[in-house]
């Protein structure tokens, strides 16, 4: 860990000015990355500025009967908020299939979007890493990938995206509020993260200076039908070998509106809605379910330690939607 | 015979102390002017050091040092100076000895500055500089460059075949063979490793943490050409070891050496990374075959085990000689042999060898049983022995029938239905499986001091560990009831090289060993004042036979008469003596090594539910049931098997340090990525000491339980998934694209 200074800010204004004349300044939240990521010389910020005292910790219903969650609100008071249990469950069981309580009690709503991958090779500097270190090369590719991505690869990278809320939050067409040094903006959830490309060391499309204030969800009818299942080496404090946001609408057994996300298996939360359009209208059966599961990962592509997360992630879409089927 | 403290479920006598914090870990000691050194590890696994530039750390203000090969001097090079009592054969590492890189973070550089956040910012900017070379880190890929493994380390037991077992295999009309293959593991305590050393320019006071400061005296004493009574080990608390500590690791010498150059108190830890940059239990290959009669007689065992270690020690430790012990059979053929690689040298991890060679076997004895069409525990009790064949001796004790019988009862063994896949829970396949275990049950020369006061207060101490397993309490326990004096007026003391010498706390012997040597100090002192009870005049035993007088509570007392009685410390008084210092000795009866075997056993029944889909393994319940010979006490004892079974689900179905052969290095280096189980996975745990009585053993009939808890349940774990799923998974760990059988390739799920 490097020295740096610190700042604690009280005003969203006063947070985005704090950043602006550092080289390398970056806002700390609950920190429960980016201490790590520090420690281990990965992040070497000159500066922090502390944004645990703004005011963005509301999570309220928007005018169009949707929900604000605050960018500061922890992981811990959104998962077990009444509004989002109520209108978004699928967005509660995610956040709660994530890290541990004590993590998701300082982890807030905002810093869990930043997440970085835990890829080994991307936290020993010993190592090459492109997303560390661009131009270094991908150790993972021919190394150790058992947790490692098989879907929108690229030959510089192949670490996947960590957090299960962002998975949900894909399932659930969120928009992601920033203000920066040039104003307001909103974000679609699909193009906050990126796919690693040849620029792997961008997770996502803020920009250099911008401050996620808000997470925004439109109205949902995914109240009834919905699972959130996360296949993973122990049952609390891993991350996802594969996880599954799975939502459904349904008029008697006929697919009326459908969702599906992926987490664990790509740079970013993984959605493709072709596939969800084609079985709109289609019965809610297993074959379909598994159908849709050959579809979406029809592109898949294993590494050698990590090929078995193809059929894994097909047979947990299928037990995903078996389980939301079941829920009323 | 009754007891008023001995097998009580006491408390911890230093559970207060840890739960509200006054416990002193051994990076928790506060020295004035303490200095603050961070290490900083090679990046490559193999090669040379071709330059260091410490400039940048050395400008920062407040650094105060920066050594490396290139600047420590005065270290001796003869390599036996190095080693220490748990060393394997070979040259023991020699840290800053010269420019070489024998393994992945292998300490290059120390900074030693007035802050831990200095000395970890300016470990940051030490550039070094290496010449690569090939490592080579697979011990699959070098399994023809095995060799045999050579004696030399403590504890380690050749091992020895019988009969012929290649022709009884090809004669058997049943038989089987197999592979298996085990990952390294690190033992990953909770504390990490940290050394404080304070040198005054005449003697040298060391915290450490360690499970044996005797060792890490005899080591700083050779090293750095101390005597050893001017070197003062202390670690009164280990947050955890399992065997870490039974070496002295990277942070000790670097303390020590930067302490004496600078001449300011010290303190260096290592960080969690750094906590795979020593010993691991070894990655091993295991080949078996064994066969049957059709009446299911064990007629032929074939072991072998191919195990890594470094390039400069011989790591070795016991993993098929229990093949050859724990069934009857006519026919055994074991082997052992060790490959050289470019990593740290293995070390001893909580039931070294047997818990890597009993997995193997107990699952090759439930692939057998299958193929005879026999109930594995049928099958195990058919091939039950009372005699150790390989010394042909008989066992000092073994209830392990009662073992077999006791938790099959609570278990439920009975209902089970042999066939795979036949019992399900909704989504899930259920399945049950056994397994066995055996431990040896050995004793170590030991000394222990009991200081009993006017006061009535008594001190008892030695200089063993208390890794967390209850030492401090079974201590104070057996020193109360042997003198006879109420448990609160005794203090047991442990962790201090100026305490009477005890060895390494490992290989389950310590409440034996130490038990012993308090059991025959606290005799003594028992002897004395009984002497002085019917020496003194004034006493009213004045002249009586002391053989019929009885302590219990501090009173010195004839069962048969009540009218008369005194005081401990009335009689001390009375006698004239302000104290009563004692030191003894107590060690193993070699007669009795000589004409028995001594093991402690167990067996493992477990129930897993497996996901059809997902693969996933679920250990719902376990019942261990031991033959540990007397149990000192039920609640730290029952911990101790919790702690082992707790640690073979660990093993069976998640933990593996991964090597990355690109670099040499293990990856998973922190407990986010090395997985060990959580809360919610460990279910229904169930212990059960059988009833054993041992006069041979040990006076105090104790055989020790650190290990026995561990070592069948990954068997057993690994069985009850065949059962439920008809799929044997032989590689450790158990995990759901194995189940599946949709692992495409293996290369780096078993990191070997």
């Amino acid at each position: 860990m490097n020295s740096f200074s610190y700042n604690k800010v009280t005003e969203v204004a006063e947070a985005v000015a704090d950043l602006t004349g550092h080289a390398n300044a970056r806002f700390i939240a609950g920190g429960t990355n980016l201490l790590d990521l520090m420690k281990e010389n990965v992040a070497r910020p000159d500066h922090l500025t502390d944004i645990n005292k703004l005011a963005l910790t509301a999570i309220e219903e928007t005018e169009d009967g949707g929900l604000s969650l605050g960018a500061l609100a922890t992981n811990a008071d959104t998962a077990w908020n009444e509004l989002v249990e109520r209108k978004y469950p699928l967005l509660s069981q995610a956040i709660l299939a994530g890290a541990s309580p004590q993590l998701r009690n300082m982890a807030t709503n905002g810093g869990n979007l930043f997440q970085r991958t835990r890829c080994y090779y991307f936290y020993d500097t010993a190592t090459a890493c492109n997303k560390r270190e661009p131009g270094s090369g991908c150790s993972a590719i021919n190394g150790i990938n058992r947790i490692h991505a098989i879907l929108g690869t690229s030959e510089h990278c192949i670490a996947t995206h960590p957090s299960d809320m962002c998975v949900a939050l894909a399932a659930l067409d969120a928009k992601v509020n920033v203000t920066g040094p040039y104003g307001d903006r909103v974000i679609e959830f699909r193009d906050f993260h990126r796919l690693p490309g040849d620029t792997p060391h961008l997770d996502n499309n803020v920009q250099d200076g911008e401050l996620v204030t808000s997470i925004e969800l439109p109205p949902s009818n995914f109240t009834q039908h919905f699972h959130y299942l996360k296949v993973r080496e122990r049952q609390s404090y891993a991350f996802a070998l594969v996880s599954v946001a799975a939502a459904l609408e349904l008029d008697g057994n006929t697919i009326k509106d459908i969702r599906l996300a992926l987490g664990g298996v790509a740079h970013k939360p993984w959605r493709d809605c072709s596939c969800e359009e084609a079985f709109i209208g289609q019965e809610a059966t297993e074959a379909n379910f598994r159908a849709l599961a050959e579809m979406i990962l029809a592109d898949a592509k294993g590494y050698g330690s990590n090929t078995f997360k193809i059929e894994l992630a097909k047979r947990a879409i299928v037990r995903a939607f078996s389980e939301a089927l079941k829920n009323n | 015979m009754t007891t008023k403290y001995i097998g009580k479920p006491a408390s911890r006598v230093d559970g207060l102390e840890k739960v509200t914090g006054k416990a002193r870990y051994s990076a928790d000691f506060k020295v004035e002017g303490l200095t603050y050194g961070f290490i900083v590890s090679s990046s490559i696994a193999k090669g040379k050091i071709t330059g260091i530039d410490s400039s940048r750390a050395l400008a920062l203000d407040g650094v105060l040092q920066v050594f490396t090969h290139e600047n420590v001097r005065n270290l001796p090079w003869f390599k036996l100076r190095y080693t220490d009592l748990d060393a394997p054969s070979g040259t023991p590492f020699r840290p800053f000895y010269d420019n070489t890189i024998r393994f992945s973070m292998q300490p290059v550089a120390l900074v030693i500055a007035e802050t831990f956040e200095l000395a970890r910012y300016a470990s940051s900017l030490i550039k070094v500089d290496y010449e690569e070379e090939t490592h080579t880190s697979s011990l699959y890929q070098n399994i023809s460059k095995s060799f045999k493994a050579p004696k030399g380390k403590i504890g380690y037991v050749p091992p020895k075949s019988r009969g012929n077992a290649d022709a009884a295999y090809e004669d058997a009309a049943f038989k089987i063979q197999a592979e298996y293959k085990h990952s390294a593991e690190h033992h990953n305590p909770m504390e990490l490793f940290s050394t404080t050393a304070i040198w005054d320019n005449e003697k040298l006071t060391v915290y450490d943490k360690t499970q044996g400061v005797s060792n890490c005296q005899f080591y700083i004493g050779n090293v750095f050409g101390l005597a050893y009574k001017d070197v003062r080990i202390i670690s009164p608390y280990v947050g955890g070891a399992f065997g870490s500590g039974l070496r002295p690791q990277h942070q000790l010498f670097m303390a020590v050496l930067a302490a004496l150059e600078l001449k300011r108190p010290v303190k260096v830890g290592l960080t969690r990374q750094q906590m795979f940059s020593f010993g691991h239990r070894p990655a091993t290959l295991q080949k078996l075959a064994l066969s049957a009669s059709p009446e299911g007689t064990l007629e032929s065992v074939r072991h072998e085990a191919y195990s890594e270690t470094s390039q400069f020690e011989n790591y070795t430790e016991v993993i098929v000689n229990w093949s050859a012990t724990m069934y009857a059979c006519e026919n055994v053929e074991l082997k052992y042999e060790l490959v050289k690689l470019d990593t740290f040298t293995p070390l001893d991890m909580r039931a070294p060898g047997a818990v890597t060679g009993v997995h193997a076997m107990e699952s090759a004895m439930d692939e057998l049983a299958y193929t005879l069409k026999m109930d594995p525990l049928i099958f195990r009790l058919k091939n039950y022995t009372d005699e150790d064949q390989v010394n042909e001796k008989p066992f000092s004790s073994k209830e392990l029938v009662a073992c077999y019988r006791e938790g099959a009862e609570k278990f439920g063994w009975a209902a089970r239905n042999v066939e795979p896949r036949s019992m399900r829970d909704g989504k899930n396949l259920v399945g049950w499986g056994v397994a066995t275990a055996a431990w040896d049950a050995n004793q170590m020369p030991s000394r222990a001091k009991a200081l009993l006061s006017i006061d009535g207060k008594l001190v008892v101490s030695s200089g063993t560990s208390d890794i967390g397993t209850g030492t401090y309490t079974i201590m104070t326990q057996i020193a109360a009831e042997i003198l006879g004096i109420a448990i609160e007026n005794v203090t047991f003391k442990l962790g201090d090289t100026n305490l009477p010498l005890a060895p390494l706390e490992g290989g389950s012997w310590t409440a034996a060993s130490v038990g012993s040597a308090v059991k025959t100090v606290c005799e003594d002192v028992r002897k004395i004042l009984l002497k002085h009870a019917v020496k003194t005049k004034a006493s009213p035993f004045y002249n009586y036979d002391p053989n019929k007088l009885q302590i219990d509570s501090g009173e010195i007392f004839d069962p048969n008469d009540s009218s008369k009685g005194i005081s401990v410390t009335e009689i001390m008084r009375l006698a004239g003596v302000n104290s009563i210092e004692e030191t003894s000795t107590s060690g193993p009866n070699p007669l009795v090594g000589r004409k028995y075997t001594m093991n402690s056993h167990a067996a493992v029944f477990a129930e897993v539910k497996v996901d059809e889909d997902l693969g996933t393994v679920d250990v719902t319940r376990v019942v261990c049931a031991v033959a540990a010979g007397k149990i000192l006490n039920p609640k730290t004892a029952r911990s101790q098997i919790l702690g082992g079974v707790v640690w073979g689900i660990s093993k069976a179905l998640e933990e593996e340090s991964k090597l990355d052969h690109q670099y040499g290095r293990f990856m998973n280096h922190n407990l986010s990525e090395y997985h060990v189980p959580v809360n919610k996975d460990i279910n229904d745990i169930e212990v059960i000491f059988v009833e054993e009585k041992d006069d041979i053993v040990n006076p105090l009939g104790v055989k020790g339980v650190g290990e026995i808890g561990i070592i069948g349940v990954a068997g057993a774990i690994a069985n009850a998934v065949f059962h439920a799923t008809g799929v044997r998974v032989r590689n450790l760990p158990i995990t759901m694209d194995k189940v599946l059988q949709i692992a495409e390739d293996d290369r780096n799920q078993v990191a070997v």
